[in-house]
């Protein structure tokens, strides 16, 4: 698959992958958050090849400290995210945003589209369960609350991943922010159910060809 | 209402574990979940009551969720009808 690299704010080295021209409309894909990503990598992967086979430039960057990238992801902050977005999609010339899930509260200015867009409470709220229901196995007793607090002060590993303190105590407050420039895709336009509630990461062939249909067309229209 | 629930909850483990169609039918009360299944990480067990809330209109508190509540389907299909009775 070819990838590039850019310059990431955040100082380390960032890759994305690239796929499709460089000229006329160039989506910037960014990518679901933490397990969310994991499983729809290859739904979104698939779809950028779609919109590959549409005539259209896409580019999916790693976020810091997620995916491929060796940045410490305890650094990371929303804003951070945000500002790697916007730092991709200039170096890549991007005029489009397509952003998947949790991955819309930290997608950069641009038209677009937001795929499923999910609340960062949401988000956190799942990661945060997922850890009581490890802990409660292993004997320990926690909760939502004292783990919020705990991890406000001094970071928080939640499902595997290494969250900072100044994460925290944003994150939970972001909701997606779908301007008159985003058009918001629910996963009812698409049919079936989303691929990222998937105990193991799965494909969905339909799915792929419905997402990709919707911008591929929406882009084809402004000529 | 409420004997819908059977039916909604199979559909929601059909879509968690990607089941094909019709293969949920096949669970008893006694079908293993949690601890059966070793794509039922607690990722997947969040994900999966996230999804159940979502479709059923109900709230789970994390207390109530532990490995009795997952151990088969019986068990599962059992807590989920009671909170939608008390909703």
């Amino acid at each position: 698959m070819p990838a590039a690299t850019w310059p990431c704010p955040s100082g380390y080295a960032a890759h994305a992958v690239i796929m499709g021209p460089d000229t006329g409309s160039r989506l910037l894909i960014v990518p679901a958050l933490f397990d969310e990503g994991h499983k729809l990598r290859r739904f979104t992967l698939e779809v950028m090849r779609r919109l590959v086979g549409a005539g259209l430039g896409c580019v999916l960057p790693d976020l810091p400290g997620l995916n491929e990238s060796l940045a410490p992801l305890e650094a990371q902050t929303p804003e951070t995210w945000r500002g790697a977005m916007a730092a991709a999609a200039a170096h890549f010339t991007c005029s489009h945003v397509l952003a998947m899930r949790g991955g819309c509260l930290v997608a950069p200015d641009l038209p677009g589209w937001f795929y499923a867009p999910l609340a960062g409470a949401n988000q956190q709220r799942q990661m945060l369960r997922a850890r009581i229901i490890t802990a409660r196995e292993a004997g320990r007793e926690e909760t939502q609350d004292g783990l919020l607090a705990q991890g406000r002060e001094q970071g928080l590993e939640l499902a595997g991943y290494r969250l900072g303190a100044a994460f925290l105590q944003s994150f939970g407050a972001l909701v997606p922010e779908a301007g008159n420039q985003i058009s918001t895709i629910s996963q009812d336009q698409l049919g079936g159910a989303g691929l990222w509630m998937r105990a193991e990461a799965g494909e969905n062939a339909a799915q792929a060809d419905a997402l990709a249909a919707i911008v591929a067309v929406a882009l084809k229209g402004q000529g | 209402m409420q004997n819908d629930t059977d039916d909604l909850l199979r559909a929601v483990l059909t879509d968690v574990l990607g089941l094909k169609p019709g293969q949920a039918a096949g669970f008893t009360a006694q079908t293993g979940l949690f601890g059966a299944l070793p794509e039922l990480d607690s990722m997947a067990v969040a994900n999966l009551l996230a999804e159940i809330e979502d479709r059923m209109g109900i709230t789970i508190d994390d207390e109530d969720v532990d490995g009795d509540l997952l151990a088969d389907y019986g068990s599962l299909l059992g807590f989920v009808a009671a909170r939608r009775e008390a909703a």
